[in-house]
């Protein structure tokens, strides 16, 4: 491995961001990032998750035998989620609540899989830990951008607080299917302007 | 009767588990480039989901339950899910090979599909009665084919037009699905 651990964390930021750059694990972004609480909520468990189940995947990479890798996978995904659905609902219950259905689907997301498969299961602990730090911190900041564009938009406020004052006519499409589709759309085509390529 | 039209009727169009409900969006982006595929993996995703609907509600009733056991359910459920999509595999393979081969590479990817996991979460949180559950989970499944078909028909167009660059592939991908969702949303009004 001729990259360092920082070479490792700074991809995540920018050249293998997801959902842009690696077109994985749509859904959650899609659909919870109606605001920015919601979106940094489901970044962070990701994010959570992600960390957990790389340092798993490459302690046992010489354990796992390669036909039933993806079982394994999922298994260890599996049990963290479990935690994190567990944890949320002890100590942050009205966010857990808004998220529903979203979080028990962190497993099928298909980040974490990617990672555990591309990464985590072929490099040794340390970089696998910068890899889920990266990558899970870019799609935290993927997820509160697209929530903020949204929220702002959508229904005039920032994390709950007014930003445009009483007089704002919130613009209702941004906060409903059609606009998380096409905010999504427009920023990749920024994010590909920026990219220059 | 009535009641379950108006259930499979609301799945199908209302609350489309693709424009509506933002789940199963990867295979939605990735399979619709063509419009075979696309009905191949409209039809797979039918096939898995109505057998993962009705075994996890199963499961669920008869041995999470009883056994107070629901919080390993997203383990229970996504193990039930990709052992039940190699097995249908591994049966199609031998006894049906002409579906196998057109469903073929489309089995193994609905295992990270969210909209089968997530169907059957919703089956359970709303509740629903095990022949509501099979009516939802096949009639979401139908909208999530109705859904794919209708954009790999628009997606095949827009291979022909000249789109800017930034916005090629995905990005414009993304915003004709928004356009498209914004079709469903109209039927909003009818609920």
């Amino acid at each position: 491995m001729a990259k360092s651990i920082t070479q490792e964390f700074v991809k995540g930021l920018w050249d293998e961001i997801p959902p842009f750059r690696l077109v994985l694990g749509l859904c959650p972004v899609l659909a919870v990032t109606k605001s920015v609480e919601n979106g940094l909520g489901m970044g962070v468990a990701v994010v959570f998750v992600l960390v957990c189940s790389n340092i798993l995947v490459s302690l046992l990479r010489n354990i796992i035998p390669s036909k039933v890798r993806i079982a394994c996978f999922i298994v260890i995904i599996a049990t963290f989620v479990i935690v994190v659905e567990l944890l949320m609902q002890a100590y942050t219950y009205p966010l857990f609540l808004k998220l529903g259905i979203f979080i028990p689907l962190i497993v099928v997301n298909c980040v974490l899989l990617g990672r555990a498969e591309a990464f985590a299961y072929k490099n040794g602990v340390i970089a696998s830990i910068a890899d889920g730090l990266g990558i899970g911190i870019g799609f935290t900041i993927s997820l509160t951008a697209l929530g903020a564009l949204r929220e702002v938009f959508g229904s005039g406020t920032f994390f709950g607080i007014s930003v445009f004052g009483p007089s704002f006519q919130p613009f209702t499409f941004m906060v409903e299917a059609p606009g998380a589709f096409v905010c999504l759309g427009l920023m990749l085509c920024m994010m590909n302007l920026a990219g220059n390529k | 009767m009535g009641d379950y039209a108006l259930l499979a009727i609301s799945c199908i169009l209302v609350n489309n588990i693709l424009l509506a409900q933002y789940l199963g969006c990867c295979p939605f982006m990735g399979t619709s480039k063509k419009m075979e595929t696309a009905i191949g993996m409209g039809m797979a995703v039918i096939f898995v989901l109505v057998m993962a609907g009705s075994i996890t509600w199963l499961i669920d009733a008869y041995v999470l339950k009883p056994f107070g056991l629901e919080y390993l359910r997203t383990i229970a459920f996504i193990l039930v899910i990709a052992s039940l999509v190699q097995f249908v595999e591994m049966f199609l393979r031998k006894s049906i090979p002409g579906l196998y081969k057109g469903l073929g590479i489309f089995l193994p990817l609905i295992t990270t599909n969210c909209a089968v996991m997530g169907v059957c979460l919703i089956n359970i949180n709303e509740e629903y009665t095990f022949i509501q559950s099979l009516v939802t989970s096949f009639s979401y499944a139908a909208g999530f084919g109705l859904a794919l078909v209708l954009f790999a028909g628009v997606r095949e167009r827009i291979l022909l037009a000249r789109v800017p660059k930034p916005l090629e592939d995905t990005a414009i991908g993304l915003v004709t699905a928004g356009m498209l969702a914004l079709a469903f949303f109209a039927f909003k009004g009818m609920a």
